[in-house]
């Protein structure tokens, strides 16, 4: 057994970084478990010609094709959308395309305003100082005076328009719609040791120029140099309790696979909405029989992705092709709710700027675009660099049938269940699709698009992980309360994406981030009665 | 046949096929100065880099043999340059093998999947196709990109129009 420490994180990624760092200048000991390594950014794939190649093997978005020995398995068979995630220091920050929106005021208020789902114990004023807080640490790239948010600072410009933006804006102005350049994790100039963007165009496999905000080398360098402890290769297994019901500590297998355990004064749990309900459900005692701080029942419910549609046109003119971030505006023109589209509550567009060579053939021969045979030159010639187009990021409303369990028979590396995934998507979320595409296609349309390649749901989009451990001031009706203490372990924090009550119809990131600050906030401010 | 290392987990048959099919899938063009899929270099480089998927590749190519036995009694590598167009032809029309019977196996579609995404993986990084693109045969790191920062005058109307978000 190992000296027991002041707080003990579980999970070195997007939250875990935040709260490491805020918490870090109490000079309490911290120790962060992460079952993953650092990354070598030099040995991201844009440094190689396979750089492609790779999105489908070892730095894939999905756990069960990279089947790296830090990755554990998904059983996601009964999910039109199957989970997209990272295991590393920075967690899926690493493979994330950087697209940074907040959420808006009325993302808090939906059961007032709509009267569906449930509103958030708090708001978006009570988080606005934590997002710019979080905006200086990652390092927020945009335009300040988007009409569809309450006033906000960049940190640096944007990131170019482009070819592919600015012909895509002009089809939003054509339509009369919103856009505007999007907020992006991606460093326009140079900040905080951290290079410029130089348009390496892989965002979303690693940045081997240190641009994108990945928490690797945002947050933690800063963490690490306050005291805080980051032991890799470390895969926790359950969380324990003492006679009391405070969580006393947690067992975990270290890098040579040997079992340990490290007693904490306060656990902060940052695994993600699959891993955090996971990671509960296989915290089991006589206490806990149903798993830690699942008293409510809804530890592992209410599983919220974003479905996601992909609406792509195919253009006469070249555009920018595999050049630069991926992202460059968005738009949230049927973002609000109005329901004579058929649906509650709305949807952002985030505007793609193009596609490599190997994307580009894959995307016009899956789609019957691109022949075989003789064929397959002059028409892949009219694909290449002129395919661009948008994601729509659909709000997933919460059910509590959509749900994170343990699989009874498969099980990661060191034999630990793994998690189960059973998700359907909703009616209201099928037709907000439907919305989606048929408004994308007219504005590509209008934009100049002579054809409009589709997919919604995207079945591999499963990058948000939201709602498993929703927080709420009702301990029948929430995990965590409003500020992500547990209401059944009074020294059991929740800061991912778990905690959210609903998903908004944004990348959740910021928002994640966002509330980790503020969570590490409120225990700064109550140390001296944390537990009471 | 394509000389093929040693740790190479697929057969000769396999091989054969793999390469029939790559270079059916992308033949050589002199219009566009390019080779086929099957050209040599891109076969080993698409055999390299099948080997962590060497059992979906596999179904994939089982696959491949079993349409072609069945539509013209042969395994694929081993079919005319007729049938062989017939069969590319058939490939690229919606339904076009619906006339024969085949034991549909899911398994074995996803690893043609895998199978063609490997070949197109391989083929747009060969550096005479990449040439051909008029793309530098290089990574995008340390170099990078130009990106031009476009029109950013386009935003006046957005700006015009006013607030769009719904007070809370």
């Amino acid at each position: 057994m190992t000296e027991s420490v002041d707080v003990l994180i579980v999970g070195a990624g997007a939250s875990g970084a935040a709260v490491a760092w805020s918490l870090a200048e109490t000079r309490m000991r911290i120790v962060c478990l992460e079952q993953g390594d650092w990354m070598n950014p030099a040995e991201y794939p844009s440094s190689g010609r396979d750089w492609e190649s790779r999105a489908f093997s070892d730095m894939s978005i999905s756990p069960n094709r990279r089947k790296r020995e830090t990755d554990y398995p998904v059983n996601d068979a009964n999910s039109p959308i199957s989970v997209a995630n990272f295991n590393a220091v920075g967690g899926s920050t690493i493979l994330y395309a950087g697209h940074f929106p907040r959420f808006h005021p009325s993302d808090f208020r939906v059961k007032t305003l709509d009267g569906v789902a449930d509103d958030w114990p708090i708001d978006y004023d009570r988080l606005e100082p934590f997002y710019a807080e979080n905006d200086r640490m990652m390092g927020v790239s945009g335009l300040g005076g988007d009409p569809a948010y309450p006033p906000k600072q960049a940190v640096m410009p944007p990131v170019p328009l482009g070819k592919s933006g600015a012909t895509i804006a002009r089809g939003f102005n054509k339509m009369g719609w919103h856009w505007w350049p999007s907020d992006t994790a991606i460093a326009t100039a140079q900040y905080d040791g951290r290079d410029q963007c130089i348009n390496l165009g892989a965002c979303s496999s690693g940045c081997a120029q240190g641009a994108k905000a990945s928490t690797d080398i945002t947050y933690w360098p800063h963490a690490v140099r306050a005291g805080v402890e980051v032991r890799t290769r470390c895969r926790v297994r359950e969380i324990t309790v003492n006679a009391d019901g405070m969580a006393s500590g947690v067992v975990y297998y270290d890098r040579d696979g040997v079992e340990q355990f490290q007693a904490a004064e306060v656990v902060i749990v940052a695994c993600n909405g699959v891993g955090t309900p996971r990671l509960l459900l296989n915290s089991t005692s006589g206490a806990f029989p149903n798993g830690l701080a699942n008293s409510s029942g809804l530890v592992g419910k209410n599983l919220m992705f974003h479905p996601y549609a992909s609406i792509q046109g195919i253009f006469d003119e070249p555009l920018d092709g595999y050049r630069g971030p991926g992202v460059c505006i968005w738009s949230q023109e049927f973002y609000e709710t109005d329901l004579d589209r058929g649906f509650v509550r709305g949807y952002t567009y985030e505007i793609n700027r193009g596609r490599g060579p190997v994307a580009t053939a894959a995307t016009g021969m899956f789609s019957g675009r691109i022949p075989w045979g003789a064929g397959h030159h002059e028409r892949y010639r009219e694909l290449f660099n002129r395919i661009a187009g948008m994601v729509g990021i659909c709000e997933d409303l919460p059910e509590e049938h959509n749900t994170v369990t343990l699989d009874p028979e498969l099980t990661d590396g060191h034999g630990i269940p793994a998690p189960k995934i059973d998700y359907t998507l909703s009616e209201n979320s099928r037709r907000m699709l439907d919305h989606a595409v048929a408004k994308a296609t007219e504005v590509l349309t209008a934009a100049g698009a002579v054809d409009v390649i589709t997919e919604a749901p995207i079945g591999v989009g499963g990058w948000h992980l939201m709602g498993t451990a929703r927080m709420g001031t009702d301990p029948e009706r929430s995990v965590v309360n409003e500020w992500g203490r547990a209401h059944d372990v009074k020294n059991l924090f929740i800061v991912d994406g778990s905690i959210f009550v609903t998903s908004a119809g944004v990348n959740p990131t910021r928002t994640i981030q966002a509330l980790a600050l503020y969570v590490a906030d409120s225990m700064k401010r109550r140390l001296a009665n944390l537990f009471d | 046949m394509t000389t093929i290392a040693s740790d190479n987990p697929f057969s000769a048959a396999e091989q054969d096929t793999l390469a029939a099919l790559a270079g059916a899938v992308i033949p050589a063009s002199v219009e566009y100065g390019v080779p086929g899929a099957d050209d040599a270099e891109i076969v080993a480089d698409i055999l390299a880099t099948a080997r962590p998927h060497y059992e979906a590749v596999r179904a994939g190519l089982g696959f491949q043999d079993t349409v072609a036995t069945a539509a013209y009694g042969a395994p694929f590598a081993e079919l005319s340059a007729a049938d062989r167009a017939d069969f590319v032809e058939r490939s690229n029309t919606y339904g076009g093998f619906d006339d024969i019977e085949w034991e549909f196996d899911p398994g074995a579609i996803a690893g043609q999947r895998t199978l063609i995404s490997i070949i197109l993986q391989c083929y747009y990084r060969d550096d005479r196709v990449m040439q051909s693109l008029e793309m530098e045969p290089r990574p995008p790191f340390p170099q990078g990109f130009e990106v031009e920062q476009g029109d950013w005058s386009l935003l006046e109307p957005v700006k015009q129009r006013g607030k769009i978000y719904r007070p809370a």
